[in-house]
């Protein structure tokens, strides 16, 4: 049976932007499994980390609850799920600091008025991330059910990074070490490096653009990492992680005499092979460091 | 006096009521027990030149301008690791966003500090259409500093960006189109009257 969910895919997941193939891979693992992702008409950018600067307290809360009351106006009755951990965050820590503040409330109703929501905002909708909804709703067991093509010899670090960790986390799961990413990869058959250790190492976030030493040198700890405990390619759920971890690596090796060449993909990427899913459905075709032991999988035809 | 200055007249000599009444999350500075879990928990943790327990004993021992002129704050990188392991459960990453923000608001915070300039670029884009251009926001930001450094950190940015359009994870017609959501004046409407509110509820209006 389709499951309805009210979607916030966020900024990045749009066409010709930086993670539009973690969206082509979510599409295909969703029709896969049976969840129907409604978008939210109109969604607006959640400010991101970086947006509390310039923008401030409540207009940052504006633009979150902008696209909770549209939710909740047009999807009625339907969780909201992010795939993009800032969105997911952002989204959720307006819900609860308009929860706790009847002023902050009253004068984000007042802003959201002038773009003609000022009653649709209730904050009543549970906001969720994508892994969530894929460990709670679906679960790990029937996750498993339609793995054609297990992803047997690959041995994949799983990078969880900040925010779809903390400060809210997935339930069940420890901020220090958190193991559904180990678990989402046993799900499709491949091998976890479950003793890397630098799987909540933070990757710089928005300060990759503004501070690059800084950051590169987080980004090196956790590509580094990942060598060390015999993984052959990164998976994260985040694709502020997946772009930074990715993308960094060569001026990276310049900078360290490294040789990295570490793929870094989405969990949704490896259900989407695993489901039987060609390479295109799974858009490996956007990883700049190719993850070409998927793809292989990808090519043979299934068992 | 200008507006600014009236708005931190009535807390002249008492930095932390200042931060308790303007800084988003401030009434929790007094919380802090100085143990400095968050100095050991940050990624940029070697970076920070006051790290944040020193910050809040800065602002109790009433050392505004050191507070507010400060790179610290400008080190976070939003990874909340601080918060989930403060033993007193401070919203330390909220604490320190709302230093920053302030401090910016001010006037009073680090002109050139790329991570102040980034964020207000950032914003700006957003604000523009509701959501992120993503060609215009890497360009703003190399192009910050004038045309000839433009042209050169782009060119040391070229094989990533040429590896982006290359995977389709970049528009190249970034620049004409693109980050615009279709009620992009209610958006904007609803941002300038959230500032308005906010402003006067933090004495900047």
């Amino acid at each position: 049976m389709t499951k309805q969910y009210s979607f916030y895919p966020g900024c990045s997941s749009e066409t010709k932007a930086s993670a539009v193939n973690y969206m082509t891979s979510v599409n295909a693992m969703c029709k896969t499994l049976g969840i129907a992702l409604n978008e939210i008409p109109d969604w607006n950018c959640c400010g991101a980390s970086i947006g509390y600067a310039e923008g401030g307290e409540l207009p940052r809360h504006a633009m979150n609850a902008r696209n909770i009351a549209l939710s909740e106006k047009h999807n009625p009755g339907q969780d909201i799920v992010a795939t993009c951990a800032a969105c997911w965050l952002g989204a959720k820590e307006t819900q609860r600091c308009l929860q706790h503040s009847r002023r902050l409330l009253d004068d984000t109703k007042t802003a959201l008025s002038e773009a003609g929501l000022g009653k649709d905002y209730k904050g009543e909708v549970p906001i969720r991330h994508m892994v969530e909804v894929l460990i709670e709703d679906i679960g790990y067991e029937a996750l498993a059910k339609p793995v054609v093509k297990p992803l047997t010899d690959i041995k994949i670090a799983g990078y969880v990074g900040c925010q779809t960790n903390r400060p809210f986390g997935v339930a069940g799961e420890s901020f220090e070490n958190p193991k559904y990413l180990d678990k989402l990869v046993e799900t499709v058959g491949g091998e976890p490096a479950k003793k890397y250790d630098q799987k909540v190492t933070c990757c710089g976030g928005a300060l990759a653009f503004s501070e690059p030493e800084k950051s590169q040198a987080q980004i090196r700890k956790i590509v580094e990492s990942a060598y060390d405990h015999g993984a052959e390619m990164i998976v994260t759920p985040c694709p502020v992680c997946q772009m930074n971890v990715e993308i960094y690596q060569d001026q990276i090796n310049a900078r360290y005499g490294t040789k990295f060449h570490m793929p870094v993909t989405y969990y949704s990427q490896l259900m989407t092979v695993a489901y039987g899913g060609t390479a295109k459905q799974a858009g490996l075709d956007g990883n700049i460091i190719r993850a070409e032991k998927l793809e292989k999988i990808a090519a043979k035809p299934a068992k | 006096m200008s507006d600014r200055r009236m708005a931190v007249g009535n807390y002249r000599n008492d930095f932390l009521k200042e931060v308790e009444a303007n800084v988003e999350d401030g009434e929790w500075v007094k919380m802090c027990m100085q143990c400095g879990v968050c100095a050991g928990s940050c990624p940029l943790g070697p970076y920070w030149e006051h790290p944040p327990q020193e910050i809040f004993m800065m602002i109790r021992a009433g050392l505004r301008d050191d507070v507010l002129s400060s790179e610290s704050m400008w080190m976070c990188t939003s990874c909340y690791n601080c918060i989930v392991r403060c033993p007193r459960e401070l919203p330390i990453t909220h604490i320190m966003h709302g230093l920053a923000n302030y401090a910016h608001r001010l006037g009073l915070a680090p002109k050139m500090n790329p991570t102040r300039r980034f964020a207000k670029l950032f914003w700006n884009n957003i604000a523009a259409g509701g959501r992120a251009n993503e060609l215009k926001l890497s360009l703003g930001l190399y192009f910050m500093d004038g045309f000839a450094t433009g042209i050169k950190k782009s060119l040391q940015m070229l094989p990533i960006g040429l590896g982006m359009l290359k995977t389709r994870r970049l528009n190249p017609f970034g620049l004409l189109a693109g980050g615009n959501c279709k009620d992009r004046k209610g958006i904007q409407a609803m941002l300038k009257k959230a500032k308005e509110l906010e402003d006067k509820r933090k004495g900047f209006a």
